[in-house]
């Protein structure tokens, strides 16, 4: 098995290239086969990998395999190789095996597109790309994993080109994140310069070898990387891309835009943990940054009618829990809510696709209605999901994830009330915005009737991801119920232990008790809210404050209006006063110059004798004038 | 011989070009397409036996020589020489030269002839600038690579052409004087020194004469290779050259006439005056960023597809400059690798709005949109190349990008941190890019054909290079080893960041004061 793990990344690029070759003369069938078949046997290599390596641990505990040297020049020789450890397994398996249910998927949501195989040709390409910076055993090839999703982030967003706004919300998503990127760029350079390598468990080494704890530059690094993890997970303050990359077919956003992809920033940290936990500093920001924005999004996420902007603002939101665990040092707590975050949502985004398509496209749920009757499996599914993600106590897997990161939030050495706090008004709102969606899309009265139902190969996806969205939480017991955090001590075999600060099960047992309270509250709330009173919130909604706040929060916060004055209007303004260059003006100056001067002189060639005498007299007097003054 | 042979054959192909050009045009497209063909098989066949036959020349990865004498009452010889940097660039020209005949097979219907002649005449120009190691054999090579240029953009050019080719002659030709002053200001400094009258490079490398003086010679190189790379603020021929010239003419602009100037830089500028380049360094690592910046911007505010692209050339040989007076063996390497990939995939973006022009007669971005529906093969080179401008990991542009950037960061952080916001600027201008051209919805004028298979052939190579390079750049790596390690020996061990890497601290403050 060993020795075929490079086939895991290199099925899905075979896809990609079959598909970007031939795909224009394959019937759909064709293109279906070979782009979900591609995932679905990494899948496959993937599962036998893990059970392969879990059976007999290898020494270490990672393989590693290298293919060729990919550059080599004065000691920097970053290879193309793959390194799999427990961590990297995790993420192997959840995105091959994710990757090939939303692929199934789309075989039949997409059928009939124009763009057929080139839709499979991208997403072929990105579980490549996916499944590279997962993999990668360097910073350079991560890097190139981490451009090319981002790559194919771009592709899918803009995949219905004719439509200009797709076109810019793709290039918006795209640019966002090469910001991060660009800072994570100058991290490589730094780290290579320092340490003299980009392998990166010989960073973890040389780092903690060589840089004190809270040096500068271990601050520097870790503040880099984060630059680049906070672009491409969409936090604070580069979180503006995400609502827009709706703008992509849903099984895109289901794949890329919620379970996969912007959760590379939570891999980069945990991948990196060592440069963390000698920056304090930075360390202390990822718990804050998580923390805000786990709030912001959820807060905008109350006030969204596009099912799918609901969808995106809790993905930013649930990813800032993944950055508040982070930041507390919780790292396995942190990939463990990938995981089953991975699960609910890529579940719910299906579902909320399954809807979509009855309703003909329509994505504003306050024109949907009722449709539980009419849409049953995607109902159920669809709410199975949505429990998930509110953490309803013990039967959800989101309620075992999240619960860990609360407690940790609070109990950890890094941790704080505050943090707490924050977390808890989060999964206050979570439930809120979550079952708000549930109850406007499929209770109350039918507003629409509902079309094109969805096929046997679009359940089976909705039916296994509600199955992971539930039992995708035993994993990970906590002490007080069963204690048998499996998931974890197979993580930490790779990243660090949590440092708790020795609280007592009765806190614990305490705070689950607040949780589970505070997420069922939130049910509560949305349904009288939005299901028995409407006209509370109608008459909140009116007033004043009301309608300010419901402005900002519908639009992000005005972020996109405030980088819009400050940085987008400003850089369009200056390439348009200058698209004429204006250097050119002096080179244009010196030729006018020479012009005027000929133009001058030419006068004097006036074929007039009675000027040319006088000329010669002229000159005649002023020679023999400096002469005399000069002798 | 074989290098005589390298020049002579486009010279004789051009010739016969020329002479042939009775009534049917494919006579002389297939003599030119069959000389450079020739040629590029030579070149590669040097690639194969390169590692046995290194160092022929004392001092030096050379692996084949021609000497012989021109004129020897003053000092002037016949000398040609190869190592794996002119190696590289010499396949660079031929395979360039390749695609720039095919890209003219429709475009190109009048006085046929004449213009393969002129085509053909300037590659061997750029041929041998690539491999002369006479001071004056290098001039003249270097003019003669000019004149023919100067008559494809005048005479085959688009409708500014006559601005454009006077604009693009001046300011190399100036330029070029003041390289030949400085030539002979080194001839008569050498002399002075050791009695010998000589213009052969290999006897004038390591010339001691006063700072002052080596600075003021230097200079003078420097402002033509400057003006060839070309560098902010000297590059404002370009974007009016290249979007007039005829499309085999912007592909040898931007492919090959600006290598020349990055060449020059390596070959002569720094080596014949190591101290004076290393004073200047400063200056000329901050023009490289400014080049980077303004070039990307204003890449991005151009309503022509073929100024976008030429705006572009400015941004990305400012990577090669910086990676020039970094002067590491990472950011040289850098710098290599970007003048071949560059040359590629701008040549391709050159030959893809070539293809548009001759289908939608416009180059206007305003007038286009919507282009993939109808032709979507040619959206998904231009998307290749878009890409490739931007700089995504896997393809070979990136593998420069960074390793100057690597390169330059030991030497200076802030003006690589500067550097590296480039790259979000070649975002938006790519993207941008291909968003105009080929997204958007579809016009109404009649739909474009899609690439036929003669093009789509020239692109297929040219993405297999970009590729090649990105994921296995080693071969070509290994080739200018040899040769970027001799030039940095010849220039001595003062270069910058070997002065630096020792004696300063490594930090992140460290900004290579």
């Amino acid at each position: 098995m060993r020795t075929l793990l490079w086939l895991i990344p290199a099925l899905p690029f075979a896809g990609f290239f079959v598909l970007a070759v031939f795909g224009a003369r394959l019937r759909e069938k064709g293109v279906a086969a070979i782009g979900a078949g591609s995932v679905g046997v990494s899948a496959v290599l993937a599962i036998l990998a893990g059970i392969s390596f879990i059976t007999s641990p290898p020494p270490g505990g990672s393989w590693t395999q290298t293919l060729w040297t990919w550059i080599g020049v004065d000691g920097f020789r970053p290879a193309i190789a793959f390194y799999l450890d427990a961590l990297s397994l995790v993420m192997t398996l959840v995105v091959t095996f994710v990757g090939f249910l939303i692929h199934l998927y789309a075989t039949e949501f997409m059928s009939d597109d124009e763009g057929y195989s080139r839709f499979f040709a991208y997403m072929n390409l990105f579980v490549g790309s996916m499944l590279t910076l997962v993999l990668a055993d360097n910073l350079l090839l991560l890097y190139l994993g981490w451009e090319g999703v981002g790559l194919c982030s771009y592709l899918l967003i803009g995949f219905w080109y004719k439509d200009p706004a797709n076109g810019s919300a793709a290039m918006k998503a795209f640019i966002v994140t090469r910001i991060g990127d660009a800072a994570m760029a100058v991290g490589l350079f730094l780290i290579f310069m320092n340490l003299g390598t980009l392998n990166i468990q010989e960073i973890m080494q040389k780092a903690s070898h060589t840089w004190p704890r809270g040096s500068g530059l271990a601050v520097a690094a870790a503040a880099l990387l984060l630059g680049g993890a906070l672009g491409k997970s969409a936090q604070l303050p580069l979180q503006t891309w995400l609502p827009d990359a709706m703008a992509g077919p849903t099984p895109v956003s289901a794949l890329i835009h919620a379970a996969t992809m912007v959760t590379a920033g939570v891999y980069l940290i945990a991948r990196t943990n060592v440069l963390f936990l000698l920056a304090p500093p930075v360390q202390a920001a990822v718990a804050i940054i998580g923390a805000a924005t786990l709030l912001l999004a959820g807060f905008s996420a109350l006030t969204q009618r596009d099912i799918k902007r609901v969808l995106a603002y809790s993905t930013i939101s649930q990813i800032g829990y993944m950055f508040l665990a982070l930041g507390v040092g919780a790292w396995s707590a942190a990939i463990f809510h990938f995981m089953t975050h991975a699960f609910f949502k890529a579940l719910l985004f299906l579902g909320a696709g399954a809807v979509i398509l009855a309703m003909e496209h329509e994505h504003d749920m306050f024109r949907m209605g009722g449709l539980r009757k009419e849409l049953p499996v995607t109902f159920w599914t669809f709410l199975i999901g949505s429990a998930s993600l509110s953490a309803l106590p013990l039967v959800t897997a989101g309620f075992y994830s999240k619960d860990l990161i609360l407690w940790y939030s609070w109990s950890s050495e890094n941790g704080s009330p505050w943090l707490w706090a924050a977390g808890l008004a989060g999964a206050l709102l979570t439930s809120i915005y979550t079952f708000r969606m549930v109850f406007l899309t499929f209770f109350g009265e039918r507003k629409k009737e509902a079309g094109r139902r969805p096929g046997r190969v679009m359940t089976i996806p909705l039916v296994a991801l509600a199955v992971l969205s539930v039992i995708g939480g035993f994993a990970e017991l906590p002490r007080t119920l069963g204690n048998m955090p499996v998931f974890s001590e197979f993580v930490n075999t790779v990243l660090p232990p949590v440092k708790a600060a020795g609280e007592a099960q009765s806190a614990e047992a305490a705070m689950q008790v607040v949780t589970s309270f505070v997420s069922l509250a939130g049910v509560y709330v949305a349904y009288l809210l939005f299901l028995r009173k409407r006209r509370y919130v109608e008459g909140l909604a009116a007033t004043r404050t009301g309608r300010a706040l419901h402005r900002l929060w519908f639009s992000g916060w005005a972020f996109d209006w405030v980088y819009d004055r400050a940085l987008v209007q400003p850089f369009f303004w200056i390439a348009r006063i200058n698209r004429d260059d204006f250097v050119d003006l002096f080179y244009d100056g010196i030729a006018w110059y020479n012009g005027f001067f000929h133009g001058a002189l030419s006068l004097t060639q006036s074929g007039k004798v009675r000027w040319y005498a006088m000329g010669i007299a002229l000159g005649t007097v002023i020679m023999v004038g400096i002469a005399v003054v000069l002798l | 011989m074989i290098l005589v042979w390298l020049i002579a054959i486009p010279l004789t192909g051009g010739l016969l070009a020329w002479l042939l050009d009775r009534g049917d045009d494919r006579l002389p497209r297939w003599v030119s397409l069959a000389a450079i063909a020739i040629d590029f098989v030579l070149a590669l066949v040097l690639w194969m036996q390169y590692p046995e036959k290194a160092n022929v020349l004392p001092g030096g990865a050379w692996f084949v020589e021609v000497r012989s004498a021109w004129i020897p009452g003053l000092g002037i010889g016949f000398h040609l020489a190869m190592d794996g940097l002119s190696l590289l660039l010499v396949m660079l020209t031929a395979f360039l030269g390749i695609m720039s005949v095919a890209c003219s097979w429709t475009e190109i219907r009048e006085r046929v002839g004449f213009f393969h002649f002129n085509l053909m005449w300037t590659l061997a120009g750029i041929m041998g600038v690539f491999l002369a190691l006479d001071l004056f054999l290098f001039y003249f090579f270097w003019e003669l690579m000019l004149v023919p240029m100067y008559f494809l953009i005048a005479l085959w050019g688009h409708e500014n052409r006559i601005y454009a080719a006077v604009k693009f002659f001046i300011f190399t030709q100036l330029s070029g004087l003041l390289m030949l002053a400085a030539i002979l200001g080194l001839y008569f400094a050498h002399a002075r020194e050791t009695g010998v009258y000589t213009f052969d490079y290999l006897e004038l490398l390591g010339t001691s004469m006063d700072p002052a003086k080596a600075m003021a010679l230097m200079l003078g190189f420097l402002v033509a290779f400057l003006v060839k790379l070309p560098a902010f603020p000297l590059h404002t021929w370009l974007p009016d050259a290249h979007t007039e010239a005829p499309t085999a003419g912007s592909v040898i602009l931007a492919g090959l006439l600006l290598k020349t100037g990055a060449y020059g830089l390596l070959r002569f500028a720094v080596p014949l005056f190591p101290q004076a380049a290393l004073d200047f360094s400063p200056v000329a690592m901050a023009l490289a960023v400014a080049g980077i910046l303004y070039g990307a911007v204003l890449a991005f505010a151009q309503k022509d597809l073929k100024r976008l692209v030429a705006y572009t050339s400015v941004s990305h040989m400012g990577f090669v400059l910086l990676g020039v007076f970094a002067w590491n063996e990472l950011a040289l390497q850098g710098a290599v690798i970007q003048m071949v990939c560059h040359g590629v995939s701008t040549g391709a973006l050159f030959i893809l709005a070539g293809a548009l022009q001759e289908r939608i007669h416009s180059r206007d971005l305003g007038l286009m949109g919507g282009l993939w529906s109808a032709a979507p093969r040619m959206g998904a080179v231009g998307m290749f190349f878009g890409l490739a401008s931007l700089g995504l990991p896997g393809l070979g542009n990136f593998i420069g990008e960074f390793l100057v950037l690597f390169g330059a960061y030991k030497v200076s952080v802030v003006m690589t941190v500067i550097a590296t916001t480039g790259l979000v600027i070649a975002t938006a201008y790519s993207l941008w890019m291909v968003q105009r051209v080929f997204f958007g919805a579809r016009r109404e004028e009649p739909r474009p054909s899609d690439l036929g298979v003669r093009e789509m052939a020239m692109m297929a190579f040219m993405m297999a290079v970009i590729v090649w390079i990105g994921l296995y750049p080693r071969m070509v790596l290994s080739t200018s080893e040899g040769a970027l390690n001799t030039l940095r020996q010849s220039a001595g061990v003062s270069a910058p960041s070997e002065r630096m890497s020792h004696t300063a601290m490594p930090g992140a403050n460290d900004d290579g004061k």
